[in-house]
């Protein structure tokens, strides 16, 4: 549903379907719509066969990336008697982007189901469920619900009766967008500092505490249940057109939008619907301008681009950006492009863990020199400059931090570059006063 | 030096009776002692407010650690606080969507009713410090802003004076 608001009809309303209901919070209340159904089925079931059912379904991952959830699982070693490890990235970070607060915050016990089926399918014998920092109410929420599911004997020793051990811990984060990378992640989880680690190995081969892992998305793994009760044809017919896209998919609209919220879409609804109807539009009857439309690590949509787009994994990136984490930020026409390019910049550089030398010194001169074309000192030749930096900023880093900095910034000046010029020709008042960055 | 500076003289360490229990009950969720750390130093704060020089050397002799890998720890996480904040600690989003709709307009608001003046700084009476945050993840509920552990949704400019009636 459209939370905050009440559920479009346009919507596919799978994972959404209590937001906002109190009671789906509790254990009883879960159960009471049908919840630990699924994981009773899957401990009855061959671990293969849950991971077949999962690729069946077409199920990719909701993070950012879109790797098919199934085939990850997949790259567990099976009975190497070694310890494997879940780790849920609950970290959600990336600016634009917040229906993972609203999956812990409403539905705890969906991604403890979640989070326990793929801990069996996997061989884990711990799933870590890593919450940033700042979330402190669904920090609240899912700790009171792994204690009931511990007290119900969902987890544990016996998880439902099963015989066979389950567990999940809660592990709080401490401030760092980074850490939603998904090694800097397991650094962090093992009490270090939040550095993105080299790869290969991957998390499969040497994850957690040097031990298999595998490392999924809380819309992710919340969407495993609902696979496993329903099945995988089910799943993979929430589709609108193209079969490499199936499932619902949480959109969180916000910016410049009349009804800003998380609305979940069957894959493959325009991205016009989904702007226009479920939104409602633009706010105070002004036009669109841009959109980015998958978190801001991806590249800037004209209102032309978005309006034509087809949000789903391939259409996206045919329309020419990404649909990343489904964060999609709305810009109107009373947006200042450059200031907003500038801003995305600043995150960047703030949230830099400075390890590799393109990151940490991009990230901070690309801020500067956009800083300075705002305080009205820009020069022709910043142009290059701005896309010699971005250049040597992409591909060339252990993580894609840095080019998520250049993208907006190249992006940016593709699309809207009279904007700058603006600035650079002295035409428009100087947005900002020259300082440190 | 920092010893001195904030008068802790007579340092009493903070994992003892109950807290030390709490923390040795989690030994056993993970492989190593080291994991406890981002653990560990919740717990410091949670008592302390913030995390001292003296906090780190007891943290890093708790969990079998060196004190120079605690405070790099530390350093990298913006939650920990490695110098005394005012008593109610206020986090503003400013990140781009927040920065779309108004959220500059809403932390002016509170640096001024605060009597905080500027980022980072402590009210006069000790009650407030105001800093900008990178991305809160409440896009959809611009500004959002945290109070400590509190967090609130959709604070706007004019909703300023009476949120911090709350505090005072």
């Amino acid at each position: 549903m459209g939370y905050p608001h009440p559920s479009h009809p346009r919507e596919t309303v799978v994972l959404s379907r209590y937001f906002g209901d109190p009671e789906a919070r509790t254990y009883d209340g879960w159960v009471k719509r049908g919840g630990y159904e699924a994981l009773r089925k899957a401990l009855g079931m061959d671990r293969s066969a849950i991971i077949e059912e999962v690729k069946a379904s077409g199920l990719r991952g909701r993070g950012g990336a879109g790797f098919p959830t199934g085939l990850k699982w997949s790259f567990m070693p099976k009975d190497d008697g070694k310890p494997h490890f879940l780790v849920c990235n609950a970290d959600e970070s990336e600016p634009g982007t917040f229906k993972d607060r609203e999956i812990m915050r409403w539905t705890p016990h969906a991604l403890i189901e979640g989070c326990a089926i793929g801990a069996y399918a996997i061989q884990a014998e711990r799933c870590y469920i890593y919450i940033r920092g700042e979330f402190t109410e669904p920090w609240a929420v899912m700790s009171r619900a792994v204690e009931e599911a511990y007290a119900q004997g969902i987890l544990g020793g016996n998880a439902c009766g099963s015989g066979r051990r389950v567990d999940i811990t809660l592990h709080r984060g401490a401030g760092a967008y980074i850490c939603g990378e998904e090694t800097a992640m397991l650094n962090s989880l093992e009490g270090k500092r939040g550095n993105p680690r080299v790869k290969p190995p991957f998390p499969a081969q040497a994850g957690a505490f040097g031990l298999p892992t595998t490392v999924n998305n809380v819309e992710t793994l919340a969407a495993v249940p609902h696979i496993l009760n329903r099945g995988a044809q089910w799943y993979k017919g929430l589709c609108l057109g193209n079969p490499k896209s199936t499932g619902t998919k949480l959109m969180s609209v916000c910016g410049h939008v009349q009804r800003p919220g998380n609305y979940e879409i069957t894959m493959g609804t325009p991205m016009k619907d989904l702007i226009y109807d479920m939104c409602g539009g633009m706010r105070d009857g002004r036009k669109l301008k841009a959109v980015i439309p998958g978190g801001s690590s991806v590249p800037i949509l004209t209102a032309e681009e978005a309006e034509a787009c087809v949000t789903d994994y391939e259409g996206v990136v045919e329309a020419g950006s990404m649909l990343g984490s489904g964060g999609m930020i709305v810009m109107d026409d009373t947006t200042d492009m450059v200031y907003q390019i500038w801003r995305l910049a600043r995150f960047y550089a703030h949230e830099s863990c400075a390890q590799c030398t393109q990151c940490r010194e991009g990230t901070g001169w690309t801020t500067r020199i956009l800083g300075r074309i705002l305080a009205g000192e820009g020069k022709q030749s910043d142009y290059e400059l701005l896309l010699d930096l971005s250049k040597n900023m992409t591909g060339t880093t252990i993580c894609v931090l840095s080019d998520s900095c250049a993208v907006p910034i190249v992006s940016g000046i593709q699309k809207f570059r009279s904007e700058f010029e603006a600035y650079i020709r002295r035409e428009r008042e100087p947005a900002l006063a020259l300082g440190p960055a | 030096m920092s010893v001195t500076v904030h008068g802790e003289e007579a340092y009493e360490p903070v994992f003892t009776g109950e807290t030390l229990a709490a923390l040795e009950r989690k030994y056993a969720e993970y492989p190593t002692k080291q994991a406890l750390l981002l653990p560990a130093l919740w717990m410091v704060q949670e008592k302390r407010g913030w995390i001292s020089e003296k906090a780190i050397g007891e943290v890093a002799q708790v969990l079998g650690l060196t004190p120079a890998l605690v405070k790099g720890v530390v350093t990298f996480y913006t939650m920990y606080h490695t110098h005394p904040v005012g008593k109610y600690f206020i986090q503003v989003c400013t990140t781009s969507p927040c920065g779309l709709c108004g959220a500059e307009e809403t932390l002016k608001a509170l640096l001024l009713h605060t009597g905080c003046g500027e980022l980072g700084a402590t009210s006069p009476d000790g009650r407030f410090t105001v800093i900008e945050v990178e991305c809160l993840g409440a896009c959809g509920f611009a500004t959002p802003v945290m109070v400590n552990d509190e967090f609130i949704e959709s604070v706007a400019p004019e909703t300023v004076p009476a949120l911090l009636e709350r505090y005072r």
